[in-house]
């Protein structure tokens, strides 16, 4: 287990350090001189000279490459040419509101997902079945963008049952979930899909199992087997699909945060980007990357621990 | 051969759903001057935000643009950006698969790892970060969803490649002196391109969000090109007045995305199970 959990964790790490070198050379590749793009078209010469020694752009590549793994591994991150302020101090500021939408995204998709994945499979080849595969085919195809604007407008604009901008009053945790439903659900609509289509495929398998079968000699209720005995194995693979799903989620919350104008790591990112503010940038979407990457590894990790076979299977 | 494929996937519900979408939407697309009278990028500020009636079905914009125009419009360019880029991305993903599968050992290691590290990246942050290299653009939607698509190609391609690579009538071949190239091309290729199709069919909702979603952040095709996303982006500005901009916007993006979605699971469930499961 521990060769195998050391293994996962290397491929994080060199996953991790690839993503790094993209950032440095996407920090490199900028048209223009970071200097220049950061101080404006009104700088002086002399600023100019100045902040390309403060920013180390006077060294050759290969020092500015080291400088740049070195202090990344120290957790600095730059520093925000605007405010003055250390670009990790301002991701990290937004970063809670975007995990309380993923969180909120994987609280839709499980609290959904799995009971519709049982139930499609006590029924299988029914009508309430093929009534689910299609309603969860639709889910995961239908673009999280579009069911952010379309519930932004009939929850909140017509109907409006439920607050449309912000994340709500700080402090006041009622204000908080009620600006988290409508976003939350758009970045988790998708993996109610997706889960519910995974439980139902595994929930089959582990049927068949032969302690099931035990149970069923035993006469056990056929509500009993699922919900008490299978459910349990059957949830497993759901674990690592969420890995998968956390970094979709990720992705789908930049729209939901721009659609609810809720703040977090994807409107901060794209407000960046429109000011041309690379510096955050990069380092937002070095720790996003590295959020992620931990998240996977965690994930395979922990599905190794409940299911041997899937160390095995990894050598 | 094509007729009865069509009668097979007809046959099912799903499939029947799926396959009409997107006759629809495909037609819809290529005959779009032929099916509306109005020019897609010609303002007439008098109709601005006129709601649907039967002089402007969908109703116009804040620029008072004839939605449905744009929206007809706004297939071709969705159809064909989903076509292009996948096909950019097939060729390099069959390349680099075949590559890794048929290769030496450590440059399949080294691929491996290369898709790993792509596929680690959150697409939208990917996205975000070319945009911020390139400028908004019609080749930085290309380049994205390349970057989402080739790993998974090349990854299957490889699979494939390894499987096929010990089989007897490929040792055969090799035994009779075929070079690696005509082995690759003659023997291995015919026999993955089957697969490929299908998940080909499943890709296009996600490379038609893929530009839908860029284009909505404004970091798609440029305006005044007529795209579903452009549109969903006008109407979000005014969502509080002119909620049909927003409908006209997404609901061709919800139809194109159910239609080859439906479509390419029944493709799949009937010619190759095997791929069930993979998402």
């Amino acid at each position: 287990m521990i060769r195998y959990a050391l293994k996962r964790l290397w491929l994080g790490a060199i996953i991790i350090s690839v993503a790094m070198m993209m950032m440095f050379a996407m920090v490199y590749l900028i048209p223009g001189d970071p200097a220049s793009v950061a101080l404006g078209p009104r700088a002086t010469p002399e600023m100019m000279e100045a902040l390309r020694v403060r920013m180390g752009l006077d060294q050759p590549v290969w020092r500015q490459f080291l400088h740049f793994y070195g202090s990344v591994l120290r957790g600095d991150l730059g520093t925000e040419v605007l405010s003055n302020r250390p670009v990790l101090d301002v991701v990290m500021e937004q970063l809670p509101f975007t995990l309380a939408l993923v969180v909120g995204g994987i609280t839709w998709s499980v609290a959904l997902g799995i009971p519709l994945g049982c139930i499609a499979a006590v029924r299988r080849g029914g009508f309430v079945d093929q009534v689910i595969g299609v309603l969860s085919v639709a889910m995961i195809a239908v673009p999280s963008f579009v069911v952010a604007i379309y519930s932004l407008l009939v929850f909140a604009v017509a109907l409006q049952w439920l607050p449309a901008i912000g994340a709500g009053e700080p402090g006041d945790l009622a204000s908080r979930l009620q600006h988290l439903i409508l976003p939350s659900l758009a970045v988790g609509l998708g993996w109610i899909g997706y889960i519910s289509r995974m439980v139902r495929a595994s929930m089959l398998e582990t049927l068949e199992a032969s302690h099931i079968r035990t149970a069923r000699a035993f006469g056990l209720t056929e509500n009993r087997i699922v919900y008490t005995y299978a459910l349990r194995i059957a949830v497993l693979p759901t674990i690592t699909l969420l890995g998968v799903g956390i970094g979709h989620m990720l992705s789908s919350s930049v729209f939901a945060e721009i659609v609810f104008a809720r703040p977090g790591i994807g409107k901060l990112v794209y407000e960046a980007i429109s000011v041309r503010n690379y510096p955050i940038v990069s380092g937002a979407v070095l720790v996003t990357t590295v959020f992620f990457v931990l998240v996977n590894v965690a994930a395979d990790i922990l599905v190794g621990l409940l299911d041997p076979r899937v160390r095995s299977s990894f050598n | 051969m094509m007729w009865r494929t069509v009668r097979r996937i007809m046959r099912e519900p799903l499939g029947a759903v799926g396959l009409t979408l997107v006759t629809v939407v495909v037609l819809s697309a290529v005959f779009a001057s032929a099916l509306t009278s109005y020019a897609p990028s010609k303002i007439s500020p008098a109709e601005r935000f006129a709601s649907p009636s039967l002089l402007h079905l969908l109703g116009t914009d804040h620029l008072g643009r004839d939605l449905l125009t744009r929206v007809l419009y706004g297939g071709r360019v969705a159809l064909l950006i989903a076509l292009g880029a996948t096909a950019v991305s097939l060729v390099v993903g069959v390349v680099l698969g075949l590559i890794a599968g048929y290769g030496p050992r450590w440059l399949d290691n080294v691929l491996l790892l290369i898709f790993d590290a792509v596929k680690s990246f959150p697409t939208v942050m990917l996205a975000l970060t070319l945009v911020t290299l390139f400028g908004p653009s019609l080749y930085a939607v290309v380049l994205v969803v390349m970057l989402v698509n080739v790993p998974g190609y090349a990854r299957i391609i490889r699979t494939q490649t390894l499987v096929l690579k010990s089989a007897e009538h490929v040792m055969a071949a090799r035994s009779m002196g075929a070079s690696a190239g005509r082995i690759l091309r003659v023997h291995i290729l015919p026999n993955i391109i089957g697969p490929i199709l299908i998940l080909i069919s499943m890709d296009i909702p996600v490379v038609v969000a893929i530009e839908a979603g860029m284009s909505f952040l404004g970091l798609g095709v440029r305006p005044p090109t007529p795209s579903w996303g452009a549109i969903l982006n006008d109407g979000f500005a005014n969502i509080r007045d002119s909620y049909w901009i927003v409908i006209a916007g997404g609901l061709p993006i919800v139809l194109t995305t159910l239609g080859f979605t439906f479509f390419g699971e029944t493709l799949r469930d009937l010619f190759d199970p095997r791929l069930k499961g993979r998402s």
